[in-house]
C-alpha cells in the first residue's frame, strides 16, 4: 500500500490521530526548550554538518584508521557489503560460540538488515532490550520511530500485550507498573543471554573505540554479562576524532528527546576479561550513495528522529505508514535508494515545508534531498501516467499566454454556473474536504485593462 | 493570482505606486514552474524557467505577492537558467513584504484594520527565504511580515499555538495526500479559531485558497485575506 492510502487509514480514527500528533508535538517541543537553552545551538549543528562532510569525503582512510586502532583494542572488525552478509558474519559469530539467546540493544541497522528473523530461523533467541523494542517485539510488529520505537501504542495497549505475553494484572496500566514488569522479565533474559549485540552510534577512528548511547542502560547491562558483545555499524558512522564527541553528544540526546545528555553514553576500547567484542561494519549501500552527490548529504544522520517529530506528515500518518525501517525524512530519502518501485511515494509524502530540514541538528537538506528524489523517480518512470500528462499539459499552456488567458476565461465563464454535482463527484479529489475558489469575473490583466482604459 | 485572486494582485500594484514605484506588470507573464517542479517534473520547468528570465531579466527588481513562487525562483532556477542568468534573476527578485521591509525600507504604513487577525506563516517564504525565524533555529527572533502588519492601526495580532506550521497545501500534495493535506488545514485553522483570529492573512493565496476551502466545507468561515491587501488597506468585512 502507497503513502497516502496507509496515511488515509491512519486519520480514519481522529481521537487516536490526535494524540499521535500531539504526542510528538510534545517530544518536539521538549527539543526546542532543551536547545534554546544552549545560545551556541546554530554554531554546534555547522560543526556538526561540517566534521560528518569532511568526514564523508575521506570515510575511506578514517575506516581504515578505525580498522587498525580497533584491532590495537583486540576488536575483531568484519565487513559487510550488504545486509545478508552481515546476517551471515553475526550468525556464524554466533554459532561458532554455541549462542543460543541474545540479547540485543537497540540499533537500526540490524532493523534494516532485517537480523532478528534470520537469527530466530538459525534457532537463535533474540530478545530486544530497550523498552520501547520490547513492547514491539512483543507486539511482533515494526518499530514506528527510530528512537521512539513504540510511540505509536497507548498505555492501554501496552498493559494488552503485556498482560498476554508477561503475566501482568489486566487493566492496569501505570507506567511505573508495566516498566517495572518489563524489568523483571528483562533481568533474566540479561541473565540468560550468551551473546550482546549492540548497535553503535559513533565508532572513533583515533581510538578505535565505539560510543553507545542509550536512556535505560540496557547496552551496558547486556555488553557486561556474556563474554560476546558483537557491535554491528553503518560505514557512516565513524568520526575522526574522540573531541569530537563534544559536539555530537550535545547534539543528540538534545535533537532526539529533549534531554541534556543521553543516560548513559557508554565507550568501548577493551573488551572484558576473556570476553570478545566484534564490530561489523555494513556498507548495504551506503558506497552508492556517496557516488551520487545529490544525496551524499543524508549521510550525514545521526538517527536522532527530529526530523520524525517535527514533519506534520509523519505526526499525522504514524511510521508504519512508511512501510521502511527509518520512517519520516529521512527514511523517504533513504529509502528509494533500495527498492525505488516499491517506495516511490515516500518522497511525495511532504509538503516541503523545511521543517525537517531546519532542525536536524546535522544540517541535512532534506527537503531538498525529498525534492532530488522526486525528479530522479519521474526520469526513471515511476510517475503515473495521468499526472505526468497534466503536468505536461498545464506546462504547455504557461508557455501560450494567449491560450492561458482563454483558457482561465472559459473556466471562470463556465464554472461558477455549474450545478455542484458536476464539480464535485469522485473525480474532483480537492472537492471532498473542500470547496473551489470562488472564481470571479474578471482576471487582474482584464482589471488592468480596463484601468488603463479610464 | 491573476485568475483567481485579482483583487490581492491590485493591491500590490496600487501599493507600490502609491510609493511612486514605477511599476510595469507583464502581460505575457504565466507560472514560475514551480507546480510542475515539485512535482518531480524539472524537464517541464525549465522552459517556464526561462520564459521568466526572458521576460523579468530586463527589470531593476521583480517583485512577486508570493513566498513559494519568490523561492523557486531564487533557491530552485540553478538547474535551469545558465549561472549568470541565475544569479542576475535571484538577486533581484524579491517577496512583496521582503521587498517593502529590505529595499523599500517601509515604517510607515497608513491603513487601519481594527481587527485580531492570525498570520499564517508560509513554509517557502519562512524557511527558505527566512523572512522570519522558523521555531526550528536558534536564531534570534523576527518577522518581515510582523514588522508590516504592527505599522497598520488598530490591528491585533494573535498568538497562535504552533506559529510556523504547515497548512497542508504543497502544491500537487494537497491532492495527492488528500487526507493529511486537508488534517493539517483543519489544525490550522482551529488554532486560528482558538486563538481568537476574526481574519487570517499569509503571504501565499495558494495556502489561503486550501484553508478557505476547508472553511468554506464546514460553514465556519474566517475571512482570508493576502497580506498586501491588508496593508493597502483594501480588506474589509
Amino acid at each position: 500500500m502507497s503513502h497516502p492510502a496507509k496515511a488515509e487509514h491512519f486519520l480514519k480514527d481522529q481521537t487516536y490521530a490526535k494524540w499521535h500528533d500531539k504526542a510528538l508535538w510534545f517530544v518536539r517541543q521538549k527539543r526546542d526548550k532543551a536547545t534554546s537553552k544552549l545560545p551556541e545551538w546554530e554554531s554546534l549543528r555547522d560543526a556538526a554538518a561540517k566534521i560528518k562532510e569532511h568526514t564523508i569525503n575521506n570515510l575511506a582512510n578514517y575506516l581504515e584508521e578505525f580498522e587498525k586502532n580497533a584491532h590495537e583494542n583486540g576488536f575483531h572488525v568484519h565487513w559487510a557489503k550488504d545486509a545478508e552478509e552481515h546476517n551471515h558474519i553475526v550468525n556464524d559469530l554466533l554459532q561458532k560460540h554455541k549462542v543460543k539467546k541474545i540479547v540485543k540493544s537497540k540499533s537500526m541497522l540490524t532493523e534494516e538488515c532485517h537480523l532478528n528473523p534470520y537469527l530466530e530461523k538459525n534457532g537463535i533467541e533474540v530478545i530486544d532490550t530497550d523498552l520501547g523494542e520490547r513492547i514491539v517485539q512483543l507486539r511482533k510488529e515494526p518499530p514506528s520511530h527510530i528512537v521512539l520505537p513504540a510511540i505509536h501504542l497507548r498505555r492501554e495497549q501496552v498493559s494488552e500485550t503485556f498482560h498476554e505475553k508477561l503475566g501482568t494484572e489486566k487493566g492496569r496500566c501505570e507506567p511505573e507498573y508495566l516498566t517495572e514488569a518489563a524489568r523483571q522479565a528483562l533481568r533474566k533474559d540479561f541473565l540468560s543471554a550468551d551473546a550482546a549485540i549492540t548497535g553503535v552510534n559513533f565508532a572513533l577512528a583515533e581510538t578505535g573505540g565505539f560510543v553507545v548511547c542509550t536512556n535505560e542502560g540496557n547496552a551496558d547491562l547486556g555488553a557486561s554479562l556474556p563474554k560476546l558483545h558483537i557491535a554491528c555499524m553503518g560505514l557512516e558512522k565513524i568520526l575522526p576524532k574522540a573531541k569530537d564527541l563534544s559536539v555530537f553528544l550535545r547534539l543528540l540526546a538534545r535533537s532526539a528527546t529533549g534531554q541534556a545528555i543521553t543516560s548513559y553514553s557508554s565507550h568501548f576500547h577493551k573488551a572484558q576479561d576473556g570476553g570478545e567484542i566484534h564490530i561489523v561494519i555494513v556498507d548495504n549501500g551506503r558506497s552508492q550513495i556517496i557516488q551520487q552527490p545529490e544525496f551524499l548529504n543524508s549521510l550525514k544522520c545521526i538517527r536522532c528522529g527530529a526530523c520524525m517529530n517535527t514533519c506534520p506528515i509523519y505526526r499525522r500518518s504514524g511510521g508504519h505508514s512508511y512501510n521502511n525501517v527509518v520512517p519520516g525524512p529521512i527514511g523517504s530519502v533513504l529509502a528509494p535508494h533500495s527498492d525505488p518501485q516499491k517506495h516511490k511515494s515516500l518522497p511525495f509524502a511532504s509538503t516541503l515545508c523545511g521543517s525537517c530540514t531546519d532542525v536536524c541538528p546535522v544540517k541535512i537538506d532534506l527537503h531538498n534531498q525529498l525534492l532530488a528524489w522526486r525528479s530522479k523517480l519521474t526520469k526513471q518512470g515511476h510517475i503515473s501516467i495521468l499526472k505526468k500528462t497534466i503536468l505536461n499539459a498545464t506546462a504547455w499552456v504557461f508557455q501560450k499566454p494567449s491560450l492561458y488567458n482563454a483558457l482561465g476565461k472559459l473556466a471562470r465563464t463556465i464554472v461558477p454556473r455549474l450545478p455542484r454535482f458536476m464539480i464535485y463527484h469522485s473525480l474532483n479529489v480537492w472537492g471532498k474536504q473542500r470547496e473551489i475558489p470562488v472564481f470571479p469575473k474578471e482576471s487582474f490583466k482584464e482589471m488592468l485593462k480596463k484601468r488603463e482604459r479610464k | 493570482m491573476d485568475q483567481l485572486y485579482p483583487k490581492a494582485a491590485m493591491a500590490v500594484l496600487e501599493f507600490l505606486e502609491k510609493r511612486g514605484i514605477d511599476v510595469e506588470y507583464p502581460r505575457e507573464q504565466t507560472c514560475c514552474g514551480q507546480p510542475m517542479s515539485n512535482s518531480g517534473c524539472s524537464d517541464q520547468a525549465k522552459p517556464l524557467a526561462n520564459r521568466f528570465e526572458e521576460i523579468f531579466s530586463k527589470y531593476d527588481y521583480v517583485v512577486c505577492p508570493s513566498g513559494s513562487c519568490t523561492s523557486m525562483v531564487r533557491c530552485h532556477y540553478g538547474e535551469h537558467l545558465t549561472t549568470e542568468k541565475n544569479e542576475n534573476l535571484k538577486n533581484k527578485t524579491f517577496e512583496f513584504c521582503e521587498f517593502l521591509v529590505d529595499i523599500l525600507k517601509i515604517d510607515d504604513i497608513d491603513a487601519s484594520f481594527p481587527y485580531r487577525v492570525g498570520l499564517h506563516q508560509s513554509c517557502h517564504g519562512l524557511r527558505e527565504l527566512r523572512l522570519a525565524n522558523s521555531t526550528e533555529r536558534r536564531d534570534p527572533p523576527f518577522s518581515k511580515v510582523r514588522q508590516l502588519l504592527n505599522q497598520v492601526r488598530d490591528i491585533e495580532l494573535v498568538d497562535l499555538q504552533r506559529t510556523d506550521e504547515c497548512c497542508g497545501f504543497g502544491g500537487t500534495f494537497a491532492v495527492s495526500e488528500e487526507a493529511i493535506s486537508c488534517s493539517m488545514g483543519k489544525d490550522r485553522i482551529a488554532d486560528h479559531r482558538e486563538a481568537g483570529a476574526q481574519v487570517m492573512t499569509g503571504i501565499d493565496l495558494s495556502c489561503l485558497m486550501h484553508l478557505d476551502g476547508i472553511m468554506r466545507k464546514s460553514g465556519e468561515v474566517i475571512p482570508t485575506f493576502h497580506v498586501a491587501e491588508i496593508l493597502n488597506g483594501n480588506a474589509s468585512l
